[in-house]
């Protein structure tokens, strides 16, 4: 991954936080508010691979916790746990259908809000839990899986032309076309 | 070259969980003034004036968004306001009758007449950001150190208390509504006196529950909460009393039955706050108060 990529997703991660911070925490979707971070964590790992998944895990994590003056490493430790997995996702099996997004983008954002109260539990935090909790993480869950798609394909706009050709998928697109087909040949 | 790559990704991955648990360990360790927390505040104040500039490009976005929420929302919660208000209009003609005997009644005893907000003075802050998470209910506003705000100042919004100042730096400051998982109010029933400490719990941020509340008092559905202050200069509590915090909404025993949980659904809705004010000199409950009936 060359420099212009590097920072391409730091600009990136910067603007979403910003975004997710001012705008998209004020909107309530079911009683809940959507929350980005995930979703571009996600994105990045799937486009990426697990590595920049990992690092844009870690660094929006971080620039969040820095922005809310809260603990330290609690949402980049679960921001590479998302990224990693995502992006071992892409390497492991090169999903390609169109809906991965969807089902991927409700997996980040399981893991990332059940992660943050575990480790809110964890961490000793002093106040009954009620069972509502249950329904805003499921509501959370469904409000990002729905707009998962859109962030999906602003993210793959602003990145994949950076990213360095990955050989399945260019033999992937030349069967698509019918340029290195087997059958054609 | 794969075993290369491998050894990489692991590499990475093992030096990015080791760098959040360090910084976790190292934050959790240290002190109110140490250097990440300093860090941390040093971040904000930068971040400060982007996310205020930020706030005000994106507000008619933001609240496009809400408008649709809103009325949607609007329709169920008309019949129950409307209840809300003759109830209210109840209450409005018996509190201007007490109000005219409290004040004959200071008058009386030469109390101090200059009550109210205004003396507490208030300094008047934007919402430039909001926690995304359930957990942490808490909010950065425009307005720091320099504008006078410090730690643990009250701070009000449209309909009553907010919450309080948690973390402050030069030009922004962090507070912590009364809907966050680590508050905890000190407040009174406003017609009977009935106190208790006010705590949400996660997952219910329209559903605050006063506790240990003794099953012997009487505490009815729809009677106002306000802060209760302080009557003690020991243990003063860090807000002025009766700023109004919300209304019963439901009693319930408590596990034992000795004592009863009281529900209240805040005032101030803390979801959709755009400016809040900030008491940078909080009154605390002179020791007459109690006396004046």
């Amino acid at each position: 991954m060359g420099v212009p990529v590097a920072i391409r997703l730091w600009v990136l991660g910067v603007i979403a936080v910003i975004l997710q911070l001012t705008a998209v925490s004020q909107v309530t979707l079911l009683g809940v508010t959507a929350d980005l971070t995930p979703l571009i964590i996600m994105a990045v790992g799937l486009l990426a691979g697990s590595v920049a998944g990992a690092c844009m895990g870690f660094g929006m994590g971080l620039f969040l916790d820095m922005a809310l003056l809260q603990t330290l490493g609690v949402e980049s430790l679960i921001g590479v746990a998302v990224g990693y997995g995502a992006g071992r996702l892409r390497e492991l099996r090169d999903p390609a259908h169109t809906l991965i997004p969807v089902a991927a983008g409700a997996a980040a954002t399981a893991v990332w809000t059940v992660g943050f109260s575990v480790m809110q539990f964890l961490l000793g935090v002093d106040a009954p839990v009620s069972f509502l909790l249950a329904r805003d993480i499921l509501a959370t869950i469904v409000v990002n899986a729905v707009i998962a798609l859109p962030v999906y394909a602003l993210v793959r706009r602003a990145v994949e032309p950076y990213l360095p050709d990955d050989p399945r998928r260019r033999r992937r697109r030349a069967y698509t076309t019918g340029g290195l087909s087997p059958i054609s040949r | 070259m794969h075993d290369r790559n491998v050894r990489r990704r692991r590499a990475v991955l093992l030096s990015l969980v080791a760098g959040s648990l360090i910084l976790l360990t190292a934050y959790f360790g240290e002190s109110a003034g140490g250097p990440l927390r300093s860090i941390q505040r040093g971040f904000l104040e930068v971040l400060a004036p982007l996310q205020e500039g930020a706030s005000r490009a994106l507000k008619p976005f933001a609240d496009l968004a809400g408008w649709v929420d809103d009325t949607v929302g609007a329709k169920g919660e008309r019949d129950k306001l409307v209840k809300e208000r003759d109830q209210l209009r109840a209450d409005a003609t018996r509190a201007d009758q007490l109000t005219r005997e409290n004040a004959e009644l200071r008058k009386e005893v030469a109390l101090d007449q200059e009550s109210g907000l205004k003396s507490s003075r208030p300094v008047s802050a934007r919402v430039i950001a909001r926690s995304p998470t359930i957990w942490y209910a808490t909010i950065t506003v425009d307005k720091g150190s320099s504008a006078g705000v410090e730690a643990d100042q009250p701070v009000v919004g449209p309909g009553g208390l907010v919450g309080k100042v948690s973390d402050v730096s030069g030009g922004a400051a962090k507070i912590s509504l009364i809907t966050d998982s680590t508050s905890g109010v000190s407040v009174k029933v406003a017609l009977t006196g009935v106190g208790g400490v006010l705590k949400t719990a996660v997952g219910k941020p329209d559903d605050l529950v006063m506790d240990f509340v003794s099953s012997t008092e009487k505490v009815k559905r729809g009677e106002r909460v306000v802060t209760a202050g302080s009557r003690s200069s020991r243990l003063e509590s860090l807000f002025p009393p009766g700023i109004p915090v919300g209304i019963v909404s439901k009693v319930d025993l408590g596990e034992l039955d000795v004592d009863q949980r009281v529900h209240v659904r805040p005032f101030a809705d803390v979801r959709k706050l755009d400016f809040v004010q900030i008491l940078t000199r909080p009154q605390t409950a002179p020791e007459l108060t109690a006396q004046v009936p």
